[in-house]
């Protein structure tokens, strides 16, 4: 049990940090403070994705070898085509690369990189709204906004 | 495998620092103080996505978490408020009980994870090793994640591109757009006093 | 009299160096990390700190609003329509694809099609996330009374 535990460490400060967001967004009033705490939240599931993408010894998802990437499918096509001999060593050099490299896995960090950014416009939508009870309110404490709402609707109900 | 041990001390630091700021953010009221430490974080957090090999993705956070996110939170902060209050003991009791109860819930479901690390595991097994071999052959682009981000899955950059498009819309509809002062400054006092009889007037 | 005479000889050098770093960032992004989201963000940052450094009258001279505005649905745009540009360029008898750039170019063995597809969308994306940061900056920073300079 505790080796499996420790073969998955990485998972425990992320998940007391993804409880650190969560904790913030539940207990504070204050809603730009609520809003820190979801980002919080967010960044730690980020770091959720990408250690799951993580291997040992791995390079970043860059092929290496080439400044000329754009020749390694080349070549292996062109190698396809005509047979040319030099390009067809270059595919298998790049083969071989591929194939000797370990690489960290991709995928998480495509859903990530686009996550960053629609989390970033989910927050500009969160605190506009949160200005405009602001400015509609005077306050961003919720117990306060509670109270205006209630006084609001014993106030005028008829 | 000494790099590899170089870095898990690299990346010991860094959790230790994240869980820091982490609770740093809890016990302050400071709003200011409060972005800026998400800042912080959000730098800390991208220095770990280089050690985790994920340099697009720490380069995003880097550019839009410490630098975008830490603009429009100070700019929503000057328009609102400059301190938040401290919570009650009831709230903060209940939060407890929900996080720990949570945490206790993603704390059984880690045996199931994949190993740390592990170029075996699910995760790295299918579909993203197999973005790795064929991107050379049939997009022919160095790197990866942008073959993946544009190509493969261009249709869902797209919709990622239309949600973007629809928040500024969002916030533009919110916040008004921006184009210098507003129409009604003269009379700001006069809008407000509307607004208010407004908002009165739907309740 | 600027107060600020340091922070502006200091930026007037910076933003030139952020903007062409932010091109540099989207045009390499094909082999190193990069590409139209970060390059679109580290740009609207150069305006952004032009705006906090200059005053907003100014950003919103060399950056007027309306071209923010037209740039987040131009973007959007863009990226649309290399889709539905893939949709009529393709062959007789070949699938019709949306997004699918190898109809863009007939040179299938380069790739070359791949690397217009990649190249237009990431300008789509480019434009759309720039514009769209600045819109909201713009939007918050519309609403915000200047700084007083003692608060500095």
């Amino acid at each position: 049990m505790l080796e499996i535990i420790l073969e998955r460490f990485s998972y425990i400060p992320i998940i007391i940090l993804m409880m650190t967001g969560l904790y913030v967004v539940i207990a504070t009033g204050n809603l730009v403070k609520r809003l820190v705490g979801l980002s919080l939240f967010q960044t730690s599931v980020f770091l959720l994705y990408i250690t799951m993408g993580k291997v040992f010894g791995g390079q970043p998802p860059i092929i290496a070898g080439d400044a000329h990437g754009g020749d390694a499918g080349h070549g292996a096509d062109a190698a396809a085509g005509y047979g040319a001999e030099a390009a067809a060593g270059h595919a298998a050099e790049t083969a071989h690369h591929v194939a000797e490299i370990a690489y960290s896995n991709p995928l998480p960090h495509v859903l990530i990189l686009t996550a960053i950014v629609v989390g970033v416009a989910t927050l500009a939508v969160g605190l506009a709204l949160v200005v405009r009870i602001r400015e509609a309110y005077g306050t961003i404490e919720d117990d306060a906004l509670n109270a205006a709402d209630y006084s609001l609707e014993t106030g005028s109900a008829e | 495998m000494d790099h590899t041990d170089l870095t898990q001390y690299l990346d010991y630091v860094l959790i230790a620092m994240l869980l820091a700021v982490g609770f740093a953010i809890v016990r302050l009221r400071n709003l200011f103080a409060v972005v800026m430490l998400t800042g912080v974080y959000s730098l800390l957090s991208a220095a770990w996505f280089v050690s985790l090999d994920a340099v697009d993705v720490a380069f995003t956070e880097a550019a839009v978490g410490a630098g975008i996110s830490t603009v429009l939170m100070l700019g929503a902060m000057l328009l609102t408020a400059r301190e938040s209050e401290p919570a009650g003991a009831k709230r903060h009791w209940a939060a407890l009980a929900v996080v720990v109860a949570a945490g206790a819930a993603l704390f059984f479901a880690i045996p199931d994870m994949p190993v740390y690390g592990d170029p075996n595991s699910p995760a790295n097994s299918y579909v993203g090793m197999d973005y790795m071999s064929s991107t050379p052959n049939e997009i022919a682009v160095p790197n990866v994640v942008t073959a993946v981000l544009a190509s493969y899955r261009g249709y869902d950059t797209f919709g990622e591109t239309v949600v973007i498009f629809t928040a500024a819309l969002g916030v533009m509809l919110l916040l008004g757009f921006g184009t210098g002062r507003r129409e009604d400054d003269d009379d700001a006092a006069a809008g407000k006093a509307a607004k208010a009889a407004k908002t009165e007037d739907k309740a | 009299m600027s107060p600020h005479l340091i922070l502006r000889v200091v930026s007037k050098l910076l933003i030139p160096m952020i903007v062409v770093f932010g091109f540099y960032v989207q045009f390499h992004g094909d082999f190193g990390p990069g590409g139209g989201f970060q390059a679109g963000v580290i740009i609207a940052v150069a305006v952004i700190l032009y705006a906090l450094i200059f005053g907003m009258e100014e950003a919103r001279r060399a950056v007027p609003p309306a071209v923010v505005r037209y740039g987040a649905a131009l973007g959007v745009l863009i990226y649309a329509s290399v889709g539905v540009a893939t949709l009529f360029m393709n062959g007789a008898g070949e699938p019709l694809n949306f997004l699918d750039y190898d109809a863009l170019h007939p040179d299938q063995g380069q790739h070359t099609g791949q690397h217009y597809g990649i190249l237009l969308v990431e300008l789509g994306v480019l434009t759309t996330v720039a514009s769209v940061m600045l819109a909201i900056f713009y939007a918050f920073a519309g609403r915000v009374p200047d700084i007083p300079d003692e608060e500095w």
